[in-house]
């Protein structure tokens, strides 16, 4: 069994690491790795950019209990290499998520702890295609009853392969912190220039792919502080009213997002989206304390729904 | 990428029951450190890989100060160098043991 | 091949495929063997953003609702991902997730999919569209890549000519439609001298809800190891709990 420098449990996720994140999770002394890091299985390609390897990939994968209840969880490291999917992090996710799919022995939910920026350029094709397998297999995992919550809070955000694997989960948890989204803001403005997009602009990126946003918009179920704690709570709660995919649960979203696009397509910036989900004070939100931010979200009609 | 190899034979074996331990990330300025209780008697091996060249005699001097401070017998240590400097090198380590003496 | 000679070709018969003034394709059209398939895309290399999602997974929903395994055809020229500040906040990835979703869906539920790369395809839209079916294939001269090389050469601190010597020995990371060949992405590529509607049907053919692309990829020795490790994943995870271990 591994274990890291210990976590007390209102330490911060943003600041642990992957490892320290499973221990300040899951229940004390309930964790069991599979391929772990004394197996040896690193990337075969960095070598080839003379970049260091790490012995796990940059994903810890295994199972363990949360509150008594059996999971599979699979967390990123986002110190190392941003996160990234590669060939062989990347393999270590889709076998872990097509184990829960074929042998309902297993725990049939995964935490899915993301926490990246994307696919790993030095290995991109492989990486894209772990993706592409992931995503294939959380679907038909869930159409099987499988829960996959994914938790967002760590530096690298999800981005990329990751924000579109969190589009893919049951439910979504996220902290203020947490950032959720496709291309990064740095790309975005050197693609279309600084007007468009000022990645130095912290306020405006998180008003963008924040926490706080994705949980106002229904990108997120639930809103978490930067704890260890807040993290497990709001895990726990989300286990409970997971449901398994199928079509009614598409029809549904379809209608969610296209009413989304019909409703807030003409919006300039969050503050205006959020006004016309029925924010009352759209200039206060940033500022809102985990609690009253909570409140707040859940009396806005369209953040809260089972249609993902 | 360089590989360094340091064998040690310290006083004593390392007490604890953990049979491995890893701490730390491979990032810039930091390591990862896997330790494992896998050898012979008061034997100890350090094997370094590290993307920065020009530095073995900073790891032997590192390596050489923690095995005697530390008593690692028993362990094989392995690490993963993401460009730490020697201090934080040296506090992985003491870390690391720390780790594998608890019961 | 344009897209209009790919259609030509893909259904000589004719068909009722139409591209909207922002690149969205729709439609369906009548196969060889006369049975129906659906048809959605993009075109003209345009970026997919929110808006273009809703008429394409629309239709994939109209096609999973129905109980007769009719297969869609996802016609592929996109440049990525539409890069912009609104459609970031107002939640893309889950537009890309959710068009992903529904092509894996409809798969799930009996209707086979199929990709047709036939111009660029790059990222989060590649994700959404290409790599959501049950098989890949492509045109010569298509331009598949997950990033361009000098974004690689900028973000990696390496050369472009450094990358492109190692891209010469590993088809692990360049843009490239050989390589997605090599890595086990693209099942085949197609051959624009003969009939399209032909390859069609062999592909279609070929086509399966059971992801075989890592496996290729070991095969094909693009992607070495990803096949053995997801495999062992299952093996450890099942033996772990004592039962017997898949084979």
């Amino acid at each position: 069994m591994m274990q890291d420098v210990a976590s007390r449990e209102n330490g911060s996720w943003l600041q642990a690491t992957a490892r320290q994140r499973l221990a300040g999770l899951l229940d004390p002394g309930s964790f069991a790795e599979f391929i772990g890091p004394e197996q040896r299985v690193e990337s075969p390609h960095l070598p080839i950019f003379d970049l260091p390897r790490a012995f796990d990939d940059g994903v810890v994968i295994g199972r363990g209990t949360l509150g008594g209840v059996a999971v599979l969880v699979a967390a990123q490291e986002g110190q190392f290499m941003g996160g990234t999917f590669g060939e062989v992090s990347g393999a270590k996710l889709v076998g872990l998520v097509r184990a829960a799919r074929d042998h309902k022995q297993l725990p049939q939910t995964i935490l899915l702890l993301l926490d990246s920026g994307g696919v790993r350029l030095q290995e991109a094709n492989a990486g894209e295609l772990a993706v592409a397998e992931l995503m294939r297999a959380i679907v038909q995992a869930r159409c099987g009853g499988v829960a996959v919550i994914a938790l967002v809070g760590g530096k690298a955000g999800a981005f990329g392969g990751a924000g579109l694997t969190a589009g893919t989960c049951s439910r979504v948890v996220v902290s203020e912190q947490g950032r959720i989204g496709v291309s990064g803001p740095e790309v975005i403005e050197t693609n279309k220039g600084v007007e468009e997009y000022d990645s130095r602009d912290k306020a405006l990126v998180w008003s963008v792919c924040g926490g706080k946003n994705r949980r106002l918009i229904g990108m997120a179920d639930a809103f978490t502080d930067d704890t260890m704690d807040g993290f497990r709570a709001a895990a726990q709660a989300q286990l409970a009213v997971s449901k398994p995919l199928d079509l009614r649960t598409l029809q549904h979203e379809q209608a969610r997002l296209a009413h989304r696009e019909r409703t807030l397509g003409g919006c300039n910036d969050a503050a205006a989206m959020w006004t016309v989900m029925g924010v009352p004070d759209p200039d206060a939100v940033a500022g809102l304390d985990t609690l009253d931010f909570i409140t707040l979200a859940h009396s806005i009609k369209d953040a809260n729904h089972d249609a993902r | 990428m360089l590989t360094l190899d340091y064998s040690h034979t310290a006083d004593h074996r390392l007490g604890g029951a953990r049979s491995q331990a890893i701490i730390g990330v491979v990032a810039s300025g930091n390591l990862e450190i896997l330790l494992e209780r896998v050898l012979p008697g008061a034997a100890c091996e350090v094997q370094i890989a590290t993307p920065v060249k020009g530095y073995d005699a900073t790891w032997e001097a590192v390596v050489t100060e923690f095995v005697s401070r530390s008593s690692p017998g028993g362990l094989r240590i392995s690490i993963n160098d993401g460009g730490a400097r020697p201090d934080t090198a040296y506090l992985r380590l003491m870390q690391g043991c720390a780790l594998m003496e608890r019961s | 091949m344009t897209l209009d000679e790919v259609l030509g070709s893909l259904f000589p018969a004719g068909h009722h495929v139409a591209v909207s003034a922002e690149g969205w394709i729709t439609g369906h059209a009548t196969r060889k063997t006369g049975g129906p398939v659906s048809v959605i895309g993009v075109a003209n290399g345009v970026a997919l953003g929110t808006a273009g999602v809703i008429p394409l997974a629309a239709q994939v929903l109209e096609v999973a609702a129905q109980d007769d395994r009719v297969p869609i055809l996802v016609l592929v020229d996109t440049q990525g991902q539409l890069m912009g500040r609104r459609d970031e906040m107002r939640g893309l990835p889950e537009y890309l997730g959710h068009l992903a979703k529904c092509l894996l869906l409809a798969s799930h539920l009996g209707h086979r999919t199929i990709g047709l790369e036939y111009g660029k395809a790059a990222a989060g839209a590649f994700l959404a569209t290409a790599l959501a079916t049950d098989i890949l294939v492509a045109l010569p001269g298509a331009t598949p890549a997950v990033m361009d090389m000098p974004s690689i050469a900028r973000v990696t601190k390496l050369a472009e000519s450094r990358l492109r010597e190692l891209a010469k020995t590993t088809a692990v990371f360049a843009p490239g439609l050989d390589h997605m060949v090599f890595v086990g992405a693209v099942a085949a590529v197609w051959d624009p001298a003969k009939p399209l509607d032909e390859q069609l049907e062999q592909a279609l053919a070929a086509a399966s809800p059971d992801d075989v692309r890592d496996v290729r990829g070991a095969e094909r020795k693009g992607r070495p190891v990803a096949a053995e490790i997801a495999k062992r994943v299952g093996a450890e995870a099942t033996g772990q709990f004592g039962l017997h271990a898949a084979a």
